[in-house]
């Protein structure tokens, strides 16, 4: 099993939730103190930094006009992180490209990020969360179809090397399509797509990407790695070769552990106690989720049926229906892993064979309030009494 | 083509589309605003004893069918020019609301031969201000009391249909007209930049309607556009917000069946 850091790059100071109707895309950011964030910025670099020395793999991503998270262009910090760091692997997860109005622009990025790191980038494309669809001003019907013309493109633009194409989609119009530099991984970097429902996770089994799920628990998380699992052994034996993606030669009919990564909160601490009390820090990203619905739920981006079950009563889709829950709750679900190295490490344990194995494990080791000391100890915890005893789960390299 | 009277479906241009019909009369052909198809309303039906009120389900609302290629407003306008022609409706009387307005505005510049009149109420499409400012409320980023309160000039006079009472089919439709909303009008917010200039292609009588309260756009909008209409009239309605023919019917009917009688005289 791999291991992954990631945070958010919180801002975590913000007034009383009855001062404000939605932490995400309207919040004024007068309430942001350059001076605090600066800091807040660099801390959070030195963190990543330390991951790598520890051993960890790097994920980052992106939102847009949230306190949240303030990493609103993940090619940037990945940028700092392919000079800076030695060893990790560095994944975007991800790109949001239906959201983005120029895919070529990001092809260039990542190639660049490819080339500094020398090989390290995994990419992962993403439709996004409904809240970037308002700062993107993104149409929010027919996302699906606009982010795969977008990755269509931009694996054309990463694996065609004898000079221009051209490309008129019904998204995306470019006449000469010729990206510098070409990406150092060849065919080209590793590709993973994250998914919220299972309707989606069909077309991530037929291309045989890296499926992540976050913050699912295992019941469902097994849900969507079955449904992969199907759908990746139904594959034809000639797009399955052609869909590799990721280099090799001949991919099998049953999906290795490789495949699935799952991302949750967790925090080691020297007892339980410490592990937990660390894990509530955190988990302000879970509660800190007070979003107006029509930011929630745009026209189009959840199917019919959830919109009927939405009017039914059943609660708009959140962004994390599990805020109002407790730490020890979470545990139980597998949604956070926390307490000393023994728990956390059984907990994961648990997750991985309750999902049938698990590949990738992306912890979310920095959130909230989670201060540096605090933080450092958490991932120096994982990395040294954790991390070495996930060698006998499945799926390690 | 002939559609029968009462509700039928018909299949036009690769649109089964849902079409309702009433009374007799010169054809008149009304297009409905952005929150769903119109039926059984005192306009309408006030309408269809004079006229041959033909009343479609836009593409993607109500229960007509959307073609995968559809997704401009251009779309629609082709569309029911098409229709106009399948039903071989002859100088007919062309009526929009709102979204169902830009639509009738934008078939009106593009083929005026078959209109005899053309009725406004209350509709968007055109970019009247500047780059920042934005003339048509965004109906996207508010809530649905905000919502209510920019429709209506008394929100509380107008009751929002009872969730619970509806079908699960119900339902489903609601969020599908709001969907397909969102498709047609999300980028340029609710409007053509190319449309008003435009607008001078318009050769035929045409009247706007307009709430004095509408809170989704104002009557000054509302002006812009009658300048922009070689010989158009404004009737701005008290009382009424941005359906002032649901919210005042009988004022609404009242200028609307004027300026047809009108027009007609002066066609005599």
């Amino acid at each position: 099993m791999r291991f992954w850091h990631f945070t958010e790059m919180p801002y975590p100071y913000l007034p009383e939730p009855e001062s404000y109707d939605s932490v995400r895309v309207t919040l004024p950011n007068q309430i942001y103190d350059p001076l605090i964030g600066s800091d807040l910025y660099n801390r959070y670099l030195d963190e990543l930094m330390l991951a790598d020395g520890l051993g960890f793999d790097i994920m980052t991503n992106e939102h847009h006009q949230t306190p949240t998270c303030m990493d609103a262009a993940c090619p940037l910090v990945l940028a700092i992180l392919a000079r800076q760091t030695k060893r990790a692997r560095l994944l975007a997860l991800g790109n949001p490209i239906a959201n983005r109005r120029d895919p070529l622009r990001l092809a260039e990025e990542m190639a660049m990020i490819d080339n500094i790191s020398r090989g390290r980038l995994e990419c992962g494309f993403v439709r996004g969360v409904p809240t970037e669809i308002a700062p993107a001003n993104s149409n929010p019907v027919r996302m699906p179809e606009r982010m795969w013309e977008a990755h269509d493109l931009i694996l054309k633009a990463w694996t065609t090397h004898d000079g221009p194409f051209s490309w008129e989609g019904r998204y995306f119009h470019y006449r000469n399509v010729n990206v510098w530099p070409r990406t150092y991984q060849q065919p080209h970097p590793p590709i993973w797509i994250s998914a919220s429902t299972t309707g989606s996770v069909g077309e991530v089994a037929e291309r045989g990407y890296v499926l992540a799920i976050f913050l699912s628990g295992f019941k469902d998380a097994r849900g969507f790695f079955d449904v992969y699992r199907q759908r990746y052994a139904q594959r034809p034996a000639v797009a399955a070769s052609k869909a590799s993606g990721n280099g090799r030669a001949a991919e099998p009919k049953v999906a290795a552990p490789d495949r699935f990564a799952y991302l949750a909160l967790t925090c080691v601490g020297e007892t339980d106690e410490i592990g937990l009390q660390g894990v509530r820090k955190i988990m302000w990203y879970m509660q800190t989720n007070k979003v107006a619905p029509q930011f929630r739920n745009p026209p189009g981006y959840s199917t019919l049926a959830t919109n009927v079950r939405a009017m039914r009563g059943g609660g708009l889709p959140t962004l994390r229906p599990v805020g109002q829950m407790t730490a020890e709750q979470l545990i139980d679900r597998g949604v956070i892993f926390a307490g000393n190295p023994d728990s956390v490490y059984q907990q994961i344990k648990r997750f991985s064979d309750e999902t049938g194995g698990l590949g990738n494990l992306i912890i979310m080791g920095q959130g909230g309030f989670l201060s540096h000391e605090e933080t450092v100890s958490n991932l120096t915890l994982f990395a040294k009494e954790v991390a070495p005893r996930l060698k006998e789960l499945p799926g390690t390299v | 083509m002939i559609a029968p009277e009462g509700k039928s479906h018909v299949d036009i241009s690769g649109v089964d589309l849902e079409l309702f019909q009433r009374g007799a009369g010169e054809p008149l052909l009304f297009l409905h605003g952005g929150s769903g198809p119109e039926r059984g309303s005192q306009f309408l039906d006030a309408l269809a004893q004079q006229y041959r009120v033909v009343a479609p389900s836009h593409p993607g609302f109500g229960r007509s069918s959307l073609p995968e290629s559809f997704d401009k407003v251009d779309d629609l306008a082709y569309f029911y020019l098409d229709l106009i022609d399948a039903l071989d409706l002859d100088r007919v009387v062309l009526v929009g609301h709102s979204f169902g307005g830009w639509i009738a505005a934008e078939m009106a510049v593009r083929c005026c031969h078959r209109l005899s009149k053309l009725v406004l109420i209350g509709p968007i499409g055109i970019k009247v201000g500047g780059r920042e400012t934005r003339d048509i409320a965004d109906v996207f980023a508010v809530s649905a009391a905000e919502l209510n309160r920019l429709r209506f000039h008394d929100p509380t006079s107008m009751r929002e249909p009872d969730l619970t009472t509806l079908s699960d089919d119900e339902l489903a439709l609601i969020a599908r007209n709001s969907e397909s909303l969102a498709l047609f009008m999300w980028e340029p917010y609710a409007h053509n930049p190319k449309l008003r200039q435009l607008l001078h292609r318009i050769t035929v009588p045409t009247l706007l309607v307009w709430g004095e309260s509408d809170g989704i756009v104002s009557p000054a909008y509302g002006a812009a556009y009658r300048d922009a209409i070689p010989g158009a009239r404004l009737e701005v309605i008290a009382a009424a917000g941005h359906l002032p023919h649901v919210e005042q019917p009988d004022v609404c009917l009242e200028k609307v069946r004027g300026f047809l009688v009108e027009q007609q005289e002066d066609h005599q």
